[in-house]
């Protein structure tokens, strides 16, 4: 997949990713293996399974400036610890209308699953994910700390 | 040990890795490392050209000693591969092996960032600073030891299998082989002759039956499937079927041998079964002696390298040239025809075996992908790329070589395990060159062909490999867990039970105080450190060692408060 030239409207978004250290990490690192390109615009948090991942964190950064958020973790039934994801599913569920409500808009936020051995999705979503909070512009809404 | 980083000592040392080229040739590893001298708590930071190597792991052991460091952070690969040889650095040079912290600079910034090196660099400050903000939370933990039942279970008693369950039990450790059909021998009951050393497929596989049969240590359960695994390296809880008895073994480690499946090749060049068959059928009559062609030819990769099955089944070119030839030794006039793509006959014996082919007049005909041979009324019209003219055969017999696929049940076998399947529908290893014919799971290993097409002596090689390896922790009789693993504080929790309800390891329990409150505990050994329980604690009294939330708050806090960014161009 070919890099970002030059991001629209010289915007380069803040985007905070928590990525499962068994499925979609591994995933990532896959897609370097394979050198596929995406842009840098992304700053991974690994933690073990995707049911780690605290709602408030995500709260947390956008309430910092954060211009999006991604949530992966391993596909259902792929999940190391079994269920973990499932977890991050009813987590995510119930986080996306406190944000919908914060009026976020929906391209901001997201929970993919990617597995170890999909570095080509992990660099797919990560593209599409950037060109789309980049066509949102930065996140105007939200009280820097 | 000494607990290094007790009290508020925080000295933090950064080794940036060049990894030769790999990140240094795509990023300016040394702005990262003048960046890192300018954190909080830094005291020390070196570039290694290599730093897991030899020479850098003497730096870091050197630095800790000599520059009294409390914490170490490296910046280079991807602690999935990396982390435990660091950690181990950590701890022969007497600093608590969890107070070390890996950034990713590789794997996710410089190879996926190498046409922005402006981007990259940026990139890869921030992740320095992320970790290090963890690595001066982190706690020294001790590894939590765990007993090891020196006992092996096998999935599948074919070659694979056969050879593992000989080989742990010449160690001396019981073996318990668990095989679907009525019999052992898997695959070499349909196989007439092996190759490369032309021995008839049923000798070998009396020979393995036999090999097993000497050993007592080893209980071969034919007719029998397992059903449930429970449990963790040392001692897996497994629940075994056979017919309606229903067993139950305790093992410390598990061996998987299922094999793969052959593509049927329904809808292909008219595969029929009786004019046109696959390369297993011909064995079938070749050992029954009852194959009558006069004529024959092979079409190579049907079914393989196309969009649904993008991979090389690796064993279909030997088995077309050792059956051709068997064809051709008994009958020399016959003709016989192997239409390819690509002929893989790698090493030695392989190739001499093509030549050889050749030589008996074996005719080869390379067709193309886009253009494959029509087979209609015994008549198969190809284009011979290496001719590049248009080829009428007429013979008895087309026969098909398909590849190894997937077993049908492998994602059954997956979910039973927890194990992963890769992307062409194999069960997936932790590492090909690192951690080769093992899971990530711990004490779960793989050989054969259920990890990829695999012909006979690679399956031996690799069924070798798996019985070496489930041998170390059962030889050494205990195993360290990492102490990545919940804890509760008793103090925060208000004893609602979410935790109990939710976690699928029964690691936290609920006890009754003196006083009557109840309080949630975990078990370390049975908690597998997902974290889950944390996330989900109302009260955030769970907390998840090495992610703890105040560690992932640190890194998401400085991550967005110094954020840098490349200036754009105009």
């Amino acid at each position: 997949m070919a890099p970002k030239k030059k991001d629209s409207n010289g915007f380069h978004p803040r985007i905070v990713v928590f990525a499962c250290n068994w499925c979609s990490y591994a995933g990532a690192d896959l897609a370097g293996v394979s050198r596929l390109q995406y842009p840098a615009d992304i700053r991974v948090i690994r933690t073990m399974c995707s049911g780690r991942v605290n709602p408030a964190f995500i709260l947390k950064a956008f309430k910092m400036g954060a211009d999006g958020v991604l949530w992966t973790g391993c596909h259902f039934g792929d999940c190391h610890y079994m269920f973990g994801n499932y977890r991050a599913e009813e987590n995510y569920q119930r986080l996306a209308k406190i944000l919908d409500l914060l009026g976020i808009e929906k391209e901001r936020y997201g929970l993919e699953w990617i597995s170890a051995a999909e570095g080509q999705r992990w660099s797919r979503i990560i593209n599409e994910f950037v060109e789309n909070v980049q066509k949102l512009g930065p996140k105007k809404l939200g009280v820097k700390s | 040990m000494i607990a290094a980083g007790s009290g508020d000592r925080c000295r933090i040392g950064v080794f940036v890795c060049h990894c030769g080229r790999n990140i240094a040739g795509y990023l300016d590893t040394a702005a990262v490392a003048d960046y890192a001298r300018t954190l909080p708590g830094v005291v020390y930071v070196s570039e290694n050209h290599y730093s897991c190597s030899e020479p850098g792991m003497k730096e870091i052991g050197r630095a800790i000693r000599e520059e009294d460091l409390t914490r170490v952070v490296v910046a280079a690969c991807t602690p999935r591969t990396h982390e435990p040889l660091f950690r181990k650095t950590c701890a022969d040079a007497d600093l608590n092996p969890y107070l070390f912290e890996f950034v990713n600079i590789r794997e996710q910034c410089s190879w996926v960032h190498s046409k922005d090196r402006a981007a990259a660099t940026c990139k890869a400050m921030d992740l320095v600073r992320m970790g290090v903000a963890k690595a001066a939370l982190l706690e020294p933990a001790e590894a939590i030891q765990v007993e090891v039942t020196p006992a092996a279970l096998i999935i599948g008693g074919g070659v694979a299998g056969m050879t593992a369950a000989v080989s742990l039990a010449r160690r001396g450790f019981p073996v318990c082989l668990v095989e679907r059909k009525q019999e052992l021998g898997g695959r070499l009951h349909d196989l007439n002759l092996v190759y490369p050393v032309a021995e008839k497929a049923d000798d070998l596989r009396d020979r393995l039956q036999k090999n097993v049969a000497k050993y007592e240590k080893i209980e071969v359960l034919t007719g029998a499937g397992v059903t449930a695994v429970n449990g963790f390296i040392g001692h897996f809880e497994v629940e075994i079927e056979q017919g309606k008895k229903k067993l139950s073994r305790t093992v410390g480690t598990i061996i998987v041998a299922t094999g793969a499946d052959v593509l049927v090749p329904e809808g292909m060049y008219g595969y029929d079964g009786h004019q046109v068959i696959t390369q297993l059928e011909l064995e079938a009559q070749l050992r029954a002696g009852t194959f009558a062609g006069e004529s024959v030819a092979m079409i190579q990769c049907a079914g393989a390298r196309n969009q649904e099955r993008s991979y090389c089944s690796k064993i279909c070119c030997f088995t077309a040239l050792k059956n051709a030839m068997q064809l051709k030794t008994a009958r020399p006039e016959m003709p016989l025809y192997i239409l390819y793509r690509d002929l893989q006959t790698h090493g030695l014996k392989y190739e001499a075996f093509l030549n050889e082919a050749r030589e008996k007049g074996i005719q080869f005909v390379r067709y193309s992908a886009d253009d494959p041979p029509q087979v209609a009324g015994g008549v198969i019209r190809v284009r011979d790329l290496n001719l590049n003219r248009e080829l009428t055969l007429a013979v008895d017999i087309v026969v098909l070589s398909t590849p190894l696929v997937p077993r049908h049940d492998t994602r059954e076998l997956s979910h039973l395990l927890r194990v992963p399947v890769g992307e062409n529908g194999f069960l997936l290893e932790a590492h090909a060159q690192l951690r080769p014919v093992e899971f990530a799971t711990d004490g779960v290993y793989i050989c054969g062909a259920a990890l990829w097409p695999a012909d006979i002596s690679e399956s031996i090689f690799q069924a070798q490999a798996a019985a070496a390896k489930a041998a170390i922790p059962m030889g050494q009789g205990l195993v360290s867990v990492e102490p990545i693993t919940c804890q509760v504080r008793p103090e925060l929790c208000r004893g609602c039970g979410l935790c109990e309800q939710i976690c699928e390891f029964h690691a936290p329990g609920l006890t009754i105080l003196q006083n009557g409150t109840r309080v949630a505990a975990i078990n370390e050994v049975l908690c597998k450190g997902c974290g889950t329980c944390a996330a989900m604690c109302p009260t955030n009294a769970i907390v998840a060692r090495q992610f703890t939330d105040r560690q992932l708050l640190s890194m998401l806090t400085t991550a967005l408060r110094d954020w840098h960014a490349p200036a754009v161009k105009e």
